[in-house]
């Protein structure tokens, strides 16, 4: 069993088109470098420079948002389910 | 350019009415890869704020799953300025460029700064305009109204530059 990730429209020309794709694991930042390794270019539209979740996009795992359980030091494991949106808001 | 029925347009016009001063919000989905804004989701301003707009991101999670499911994607994503130009400010186009979201949505923006009220008077619209935004660059684009989708693109339809 791996980690489930879906992927938003426009990150997907990363993936081949797929909307989920497989992963592993023991923190989100170790998902992602995963993920990366598979799916060139996918690690920069998420993280920062700096290390950090860029702040226009949400990260869930399962139907948490991981800016309420540690960002990219959330524990995931065999079985969840993680989800990338894109964050929607603005302002005048 | 954006296609749009008139049902959905009056709706999004009746939900920034409605939470003058405050900014309304939401989304109009449509099957994924299409241009056609089909089915209107007025969504909840988190933030609740004459100034500023957000999606409630549980609310963002049920969106997007709900639409996937349905094979659908976010054609519109709709908000209105209270006091100002419906133009999106630098806000939003930082979230509009940001490396999730997806440069073939079109970003609409009512202004209710002159027309909460409605009057039934003669110039009693709401100032309703589209824009794509691509990599912090917006670009103006036409509005075109048609009476329905549900008949095909019928030929009475009205242009609004």
């Amino acid at each position: 069993m791996a980690i489930q990730v879906r992927i938003p429209t426009i990150l997907r020309t990363h993936t081949g088109g797929n909307k989920t794709v497989e992963g592993s694991g023991a923190t989100l930042a170790a998902l992602i470098d995963d993920l990366d390794a598979q799916h060139s270019g996918l690690k920069n539209r998420l993280v920062t420079e700096e290390g950090k979740l860029h702040r226009f996009v949400n990260v869930y795992v399962n139907d948490e948002d991981v800016r309420f359980t540690g960002a990219l030091d959330t524990q995931v494991k065999d079985g969840d389910s993680v989800t990338i949106l894109p964050a929607v808001a603005g302002g005048c | 350019m954006l296609r749009i029925d008139r049902a959905t347009y009056d709706a999004i016009v009746a939900h920034a009415r409605k939470d003058h001063p405050d900014e309304a919000c939401g989304v109009v989905a449509g099957p994924e890869g299409t241009e056609r804004p089909e089915r209107f989701i007025p969504m909840l301003n988190a933030a609740r704020s004459p100034t500023f707009y957000e999606f409630d991101s549980a609310d963002l999670l049920r969106l997007y799953r709900e639409m996937d499911d349905r094979d659908e994607w976010p054609v519109v994503v709709y908000h209105s300025h209270t006091a100002t130009e419906a133009y999106p400010s630098r806000t939003d186009v930082g979230y509009a460029s940001g490396p999730a979201a997806d440069p073939r949505t079109h970003y609409v923006l009512v202004s209710t700064r002159h027309h909460a009220e409605r009057t039934g008077l003669a110039g009693d619209d709401v100032e309703f305009r589209s824009y794509r935004i691509v990599d912090g660059e917006v670009s103006e684009e036409e509005v075109e109204i048609v009476e329905s989708y549900l008949f095909g693109h019928s030929p009475t339809t009205v242009v609004y530059d």
